[in-house]
């Protein structure tokens, strides 16, 4: 039972990581960034190909974070930013566009087919015994990682200036604007972050699935996006509790023999979750403004 | 209307193929040097010297899944054939020009292919790759009376039509049948390994897993393997750590995985995490695996069964390694080997049909072909071939084991 539990605290860990990055967005231009997973595919074969190439492990992953922050930079200024005053369903679909473009992209680049990735170079395999459990060290690390990840997120938002510009921008752009915060700046750094967190997402995603495809980000993507909403879409203690939360379900289900069911599962409580508490465990309940 | 559209397709087949005859013109010359026969027969020599010239073309269709998730199998199926095709080609006399269709390993795409296909008027298809897509297939190509050979769909139900009781007798493949498979590797878990209980892990989402799942447990009840644990996951699982902890607190001497080597490559790390240490069993499926896996320790000890081997040392699979080679610059995975063998079966077919002077893409054609397919006795590259009542080819099977991070032949079984 314990082991089930670290399984799911570890792949609730590589969803929250991902959700973080959805809410972020969502929470400052209102947009829900269905590429957000294609970046992390690409992450993916960045730190793929570094380790191959022989990289150090931490250069390696420092190249992953940066490049998934360049990709979505590089997203926001040509997809994004154009469409900021366009109705929000235009900017719903651009986003679905980026993510067919950046998965067909990688098929033709890095061909259709799965490529092994090399785990064993940036984390250490293998397992340990604790009170007769077995644990996977990867397991761990990557508990830990995206836990250091959430805190670091949660200072940078609650303690720092360009934290408080970021609230400032989510609550109200052109109050913001009025009190002297470039919000375009503000909006491709929110953008930038999240895909830092996502390029954490796809070291660990990698470390676990080891076994990088053009459309590995899909239904991470998807997943990531029901935890987001369970949790409550643009809150960030929202997004981590959501994560565990859908980590959990999976693996419980799983254990309780019901492995068909998982993907259903999974659905079916976003469908309730809209139902019930459209805005998630942890959203606010705001009045939409008329 | 459907007759009309049939006797409209034959007439423009004639029609398209008195005029090919046309323009070939010159009569034939006789062929420039009455020098030994080619090889076996079914491995054309392909040598510049006894090129006879160009005779009647033949058109026909190839369905496989050329992107997607198995596009691994398509491709590999695509260059096999085509390598055969192209060597049969570059000797001369009769052409066989092939129409490609990519049906992204869907079943309701593969139709539309063979349709299209059909529509082309080809005189026969290879293919599909993946059983449920050849299995949506075979009823249309039925009633059509078109031949058709796959590389690489082992479920029972691709020859046969459980439902009526009937063989589809214009269908044929060159590998093994899932039930083959399934029996086998219980008999081999029982056998060689000493075997007293096993555990399943399958792919609920398609036909092979499930086909290859029944034959194993019906084999293993009859021979006393006592299965204790069967976990289920589907096409899109990546996640399979639930599974394999729930198989680990069963602790089976065996593991049966017959699914695809996407899905191996991802559950091999992951037996290591769950703490799962047992002996794992595959199927052809498993082939090309450790291409997939940067490091195959976590899957070290496995066997899985296989209708090629590139270790065989038989000249002729020599040959065709080194030949395959030099074409794509690697070697040949088991599919395209099997593609090789189902083009020589189809291609062999069509010329004795030709010899009977009949025309290409005519119902009576087809008919000699599909006759002709059933009488088939040849040594492929993957072994002597011949089909039995249900279309099914007679062959040994090769057992791998992994053994030092790669798949190294342990002999026959």
């Amino acid at each position: 039972m314990l082991t089930h539990l670290i399984n799911g605290l570890q792949l609730g860990s590589i969803y929250a990581l991902v959700a973080l990055g959805y809410n972020m967005v969502y929470g400052i231009i209102k947009l829900l960034n269905f590429a957000h997973g294609d970046v992390i595919m690409v992450g993916g074969y960045i730190a793929l190909f570094a380790l191959t190439f022989g990289l150090n492990p931490v250069i390696s992953a420092l190249l992953t974070v940066i490049g998934c922050t360049l990709l979505a930079i590089i997203i926001e200024k040509l997809a994004y930013t154009p469409l900021r005053f366009a109705p929000r369903l235009s900017l719903l679909i651009t986003a679905i566009g980026v993510s067919i473009l950046l998965q067909n992209l990688a098929q033709l680049f890095f061909r259709a087919g799965g490529r092994p990735f090399p785990s064993q170079l940036l984390l250490p395999t293998g397992s340990f015994s604790l009170g007769g459990v077995s644990l996977a060290y990867t397991s761990v690390i990557t508990i830990l990682a995206s836990i250091v990840s959430m805190i670091l997120l949660a200072v940078l938002v609650k303690s720092t200036k360009l934290g408080k510009a970021m609230r400032a921008v989510s609550e109200d752009q052109g109050a913001a604007q009025l009190m002297g915060i470039n919000v375009n700046s503000i909006i491709t750094f929110t953008f930038a972050l999240g895909a830092a967190l996502a390029g954490i997402g796809a070291l660990l995603y990698a470390v676990r699935f080891p076994l990088i495809g053009p459309t590995i980000g899909a239904m991470l993507g998807l997943k990531a996006f029901v935890a987001a909403v369970c949790g409550g879409i643009g809150s960030i203690p929202g997004a981590m509790l959501g994560g565990y939360i859908i980590g959990l379900l999976e693996m419980f289900i799983v254990a309780a023999g019901l492995s068909r069911w998982v993907d259903a599962v999974v659905f079916l409580v976003l469908i309730c979750v809209l139902m019930v508490r459209p805005t998630g465990f942890m959203g606010r309940n705001l009045m939409e403004k008329v | 209307m459907f007759r009309n559209h049939k006797t409209l397709s034959r007439v423009l087949g004639l029609v398209l193929a008195l005029a090919l005859l046309a323009a070939c013109g010159s009569p034939a010359t006789p062929a420039p040097a009455p020098a030994a026969p080619a090889a076996d027969g079914n491995a054309p020599a392909g040598d510049a010297g006894d090129v006879a010239p160009i005779g009647e073309e033949i058109v026909i269709g190839l369905l496989a899944p050329l992107t997607g998730g198995v596009a691994q199998f398509g491709i590999a199926v695509q260059q096999g054939a085509m390598l055969y095709i192209d060597r049969f080609n570059a000797q001369g006399g009769t052409q066989i020009r092939v129409i490609a269709y990519d049906e992204e390993g869907d079943p309701a795409n593969a139709i539309v292919g063979y349709n299209h296909l059909h529509d082309q008027g080809v005189t026969a298809i290879l293919g599909s790759v993946t059983s449920g897509p050849t299995i949506a297939v075979v009823p249309l190509a039925y009633e059509d009376g078109m031949p058709m050979i796959t590389a690489t769909a082992t479920q029972a139900g691709v020859t046969f039509d459980a439902a009526n009781n009937r063989v589809w007798t214009n269908m044929f493949r060159s590998c093994f049948i899932d039930p083959f498979q399934g029996t086998k590797m219980a008999e081999f878990a029982v056998g060689e390994l000493g075997a007293q209980t096993a555990a399943i892990l399958m792919n609920n989402d398609i036909d092979y897993s499930i086909g290859l799942t029944d034959a194993f447990v019906a084999k293993a009840a009859e021979i006393g393997l006592e299965i204790v644990a069967t976990e289920i996951f589907g096409n899109d699982t990546v996640d399979f750590l639930g599974q394999l902890t729930n198989i680990a607190a069963h602790n089976p001497d065996v593991l049966f995985i017959p699914a695809y080597y996407e899905d191996i490559a991802l559950i091999g790390p992951q037996s290591v995490a769950a703490g799962l240490d047992t002996v794992m069993l595959g199927a052809d499926g498993w082939a090309g695996t450790t291409d997939l896996m940067d490091d195959a320790s976590s899957i070290e000890g496995s066997f899985y069964l296989t209708g090629f081997t590139v270790e065989s040392t038989d000249a002729h699979v020599q040959e065709f390694i080194a030949a395959f080679e030099a074409a794509y610059g690697v070697a040949p995975n088991m599919f395209a080997a099997q593609a090789y063998d189902a083009a020589a079966i189809l291609i062999a077919a069509l010329e004795a049909a030709l010899a009977e002077g009949l025309t290409p893409a005519t119902d009576e054609f087809k008919a000699s072909v599909i006759g002709h397919m059933a009488a088939t006795n040849i040594t492929g590259v993957t072994g002597y071939i011949y089909f039995d009542e249900f279309n099914n080819p007679q062959k040994t099977a090769f057992i791998i084991e992994i053994r030092d991070g790669a798949s190294r032949f342990w002999g026959t079984f």
